[in-house]
């Protein structure tokens, strides 16, 4: 370790001229009319801050500790891998991520039994089979006065061209590595704890090296490694060995001041005293003994239904300046939080009622 | 969004780091120094993460602590679970306040993990410590066919300290097979109910193009993973010990198993009881456990486990072993649903009750009356003999959920006429009974 730590290097996304502070005062729509230039995404990763603010404008708020590690795995062409509970915005980092670098998503669902023919490559066996078989009558057709050696030779050329580009079927991890592509995509491995021991071997070796090897085709070799983002609702452990090559960042429930942020840009339509007093419920809410606490997803599906529910009422009073929020309400749209009939029961009608005084 | 602003003053690696290369002639010094102290704290840190780290900070402001220390966690820390030590060994190296991480984590425990209470295990360990000069072993040639035949049926709350490590020897002999069930993950085989395609073009290819046999594949059978509560409660004692090694050596020998013990409340032990040697993994054992020796809240244990736990160990058709007698200090209620989202979860509930063995028992406790309507099997628990058992019952779990096991052990099967599968005290009783009835 006595070596000096490496200077910045060529980061994950194109590489441009060394640029100062960011400059995220782009608004969206700004951003929609023109491409940025290489040297403006790489600004968008030049510090943590950076980065945090490229996201914000897309709407999605972090907390310094995620930007830290978002920036350094895009600085370090890490794995990102993201642990937290459901509908905390694992999947929508990885989305969000490859609109501030204005690349492509290519995303890979695991579940059990995922193997490399759904997940890298697959060769179309139906294709193939039907090319032997007009091979085969070709063969028949001419073949009267063909001789036995002209036979072996033709079938072994055959072999060959049944292993060719055309009938590659590429999947997601073969998309990704895939040398043609402009620049580096996001890779979204989603849910990696609902695939098995034997996936995870696999995908240890192509976050190593990024590269795949097809026996009939060769090695394939990523031209820009892509920004690699796995995340895990933790349903089981992962193994050490693959979080080894990631940088590791569990999101939490985020923070007061964070959450109405977020409610904020996504519901902009609610007034804003009734949505502290929506966010301070939900955080309140996430402190009691449940099945299944409310994910961010949650409270901004919430705030919408509300604000729809607002709308409807006092003409007088059309975002809803508090009044939308009684008990009443609040059971009603209970389910839109609690995914639990057991937590539904619990919260239901006096638990809920203090909770909503309490937020107040 | 970054908060480091506010702690500018603060500072962060000492001298030179990353402060211009090779201004310092040793630069790396605290980065390693920082993580040998997590290393000899218990987190896994190798050479790898290191280097991470050192690379991450030639990417940040070195001087800025809060930089410092956020990129120390995104590079050092895998598991969420670290995240506290981690927090506290960083205040400790470079001084300050421990960094605040926002919000208290949901899942920190309600007590106090420094107040050591008497515990039913530690006093074991105490006791195990004083005699074990004393004790002498039992010579191999002493164990003679009638003396181990008697052990196999002595209840273990009877059983001399020579006799226990009989039973402990006999116990590492002891192979416990879990059922298998399919996984989705395909292999080849002779006779499988899928086609084969690439392995059907490739045949073709090499034949001219004629598909002549058609290759299959089947799923491939996986182990079930095995969940053990273990109640280690004061009225439990006299069979802790003899349980914990049973458990040792299931942990041993089967990799997918996941142990838990509880008395007041619930503790993780299957990191201790994954060393290899029976008395150290239990003294680590021991230490894990803070606990009374008096009530059992089997109620708040089991929903402790569900809360924090289930979610985790629960997949993939697990088979849940519960070892308790069932004395619930706590509200049967509140036993009841957490059985009842236990039952929804695992594949199978096995309750293993040390008291079942006695004859003339009948599970009237109100945790265990509460607790009988969920379980699958109900069985006894308390000699060499019920652990065979428990293991020939193991590799036969239905495959079915909830199924009622027809056969029994030993070759001899007493059909069950296929009634609904029993639910409540009367049916499951009526099985305790049975089992009875049945031994010679």
């Amino acid at each position: 370790m006595s070596e000096p730590p490496p200077g910045p290097r060529a980061p994950a996304v194109p590489a441009g001229s060394p640029v100062g502070p960011a400059s995220p005062a782009a608004s969206p729509a700004e951003l929609d009319a023109r491409a940025a230039s290489p040297a403006e995404l790489d600004a968008r990763a030049a510090s943590p801050a950076a980065l945090a603010a490229a996201l914000a404008t897309r709407g999605y708020i972090v907390d310094d500790a995620l930007a830290m590690t978002a920036f350094l795995a895009l600085r370090m062409q890490r794995p990102l891998f993201l642990e937290g509970a459901p509908g905390v915005g694992k999947t929508l980092l990885a989305s969000v991520l490859a609109e501030v670098f204005e690349t492509r998503l290519i995303r890979l669902s695991c579940y059990e039994g995922l193997d490399l023919a759904q997940a890298a490559y697959e060769w179309n066996y139906p294709r193939q089979l039907l090319a032997l078989q007009a091979h085969q009558r070709r063969l028949e057709a001419g073949g009267a006065g063909g001789a036995a050696a002209g036979d072996a030779a033709d079938a072994a050329a055959e072999l060959g061209g049944l292993y060719r580009d055309a009938f590659l079927m590429r999947r997601p991890l073969l998309q990704a590595i895939d040398a043609a592509a402009e620049r580096a995509p996001v890779l979204l491995i989603d849910e990696i704890d609902r695939a098995d021991e034997e996936f995870e071997s696999f995908l240890l070796e192509l976050l190593g090296e990024f590269q795949i090897t097809i026996p009939e085709l060769g090695t394939l070799r990523a031209r820009h490694r892509p920004i690699v983002v796995l995340t895990s609702n933790r349903t089981r452990d992962v193994h050490d060995a693959l979080k080894r090559r990631c940088l590791y960042h569990w999101i939490d429930y985020p923070a007061f001041a964070t959450e109405l942020e977020i409610v904020r840009r996504k519901v902009p339509a609610l007034a804003e005293q009734l949505r502290r007093r929506m966010v301070a419920f939900v955080q309140r809410l996430r402190r009691e003994d449940l099945s299944k606490l409310p994910g961010v997803a949650e409270t901004v599906d919430w705030a919408e239904a509300i604000a729809h529910i607002a709308a409807l009422g006092e003409p007088g009073d059309p975002a809803g300046s508090g009044g939308a929020l009684d008990p009443a309400t609040v059971d009603a749209t209970l389910g839109l939080l609690l995914k639990y009939h057991d937590d539904i029961e619990r919260v239901r009608g006096a638990l809920a009622a203090q909770l909503l005084a309490e937020s107040a | 969004m970054t908060g480091h602003a506010d702690h500018g003053l603060d500072h962060g690696l000492g001298h030179g780091l990353g402060h211009g290369a090779g201004a310092d002639p040793d630069p790396g010094r605290e980065v390693v120094g920082f993580a040998r102290a997590l290393r000899d704290a218990g987190l896994s840190i190798g050479i790898a993460e290191t280097e991470a780290f050192a690379q991450a900070v030639g990417w940040i402001d070195p001087l800025v602590r809060r930089e410092v220390y956020l990129a120390a966690r995104a590079t050092l820390v895998r598991r969420r679970e670290d995240l506290a030590v981690f927090d506290e060994l960083f205040a400790k190296f470079f001084g300050g306040p421990s960094p605040d991480r926002g919000q208290a984590a949901p899942l920190a425990p309600r007590h106090d993990p420094h107040r050591v209470f008497r515990t039913a295990l530690v006093s074991y360990m105490a006791e195990r410590a004083e005699t074990s000069a004393r004790e002498v072993d039992v010579p191999e040639h002493e164990k003679a066919a009638s003396g181990h035949e008697l052990l196999q049926r002595k209840d273990f709350a009877d059983c001399t300290a020579a006799e226990l490590e009989a039973i402990a020897r006999a116990m590492r002999e002891l192979r416990l097979d879990l059922t298998l069930r399919r996984s989705r993950r395909l292999i080849r085989a002779r006779r499988g109910d899928r086609l084969d395609l690439p392995r059907i073009v490739r045949d073709a290819a090499r034949r001219g193009g004629a598909v002549l046999a058609l290759a299959r594949r089947r799923p491939k059978l996986r182990r079930r993973p095995l969940v053990v509560l273990a109640d280690i409660s004061g009225s439990m004692e006299l069979y802790a010990r003899i349980l914990l090694q049973f458990l040792h050596g299931v942990t041993q020998r089967h990799a997918r198993t996941e142990t838990f013990v509880f008395g007041t409340r619930l503790t993780r032990i299957t990191g201790q009881l994954q060393i290899r040697r029976v008395d150290a993994a239990l003294a680590h054992a021991a230490r894990e456990i803070v606990d009374f020796a008096g009530g059992t809240r089997i109620g708040e244990c089991l929903h402790a486990f569900d809360r924090q736990h289930a979610r985790r160990v629960l997949g993939r058709g697990a088979v849940v072993l519960i070892i308790s007698d069932g004395w619930d200090t706590g509200d049967p209620a509140r036993l009841a649903a957490a059985m009842r989202r236990l039952a929804r979860r695992a594949h199978r509930i096995v309750w293993l009750n040390p008291l079942l063995g006695r004859p003339g028992y009948a599970p009237e406790v109100r945790g265990m009356v509460a607790a009988l309507p969920h379980i699958d099997d109900f069985l006894p628990v308390h000699d060499l003999r019920s652990l065979q058992e428990l293991a020939a019952r193991l590799a036969r779990i239905p495959r079915r959920k909830g199924a009622v096991d027809v056969g029994r052990s030993g070759g001899r099967s007493v059909a069950r006429s296929v009634v609904p599968a029993p639910s409540g005290l009367a049916a499951v009783h009526a099985r305790a009974v049975g089992w009875h009835r049945g031994e010679p």
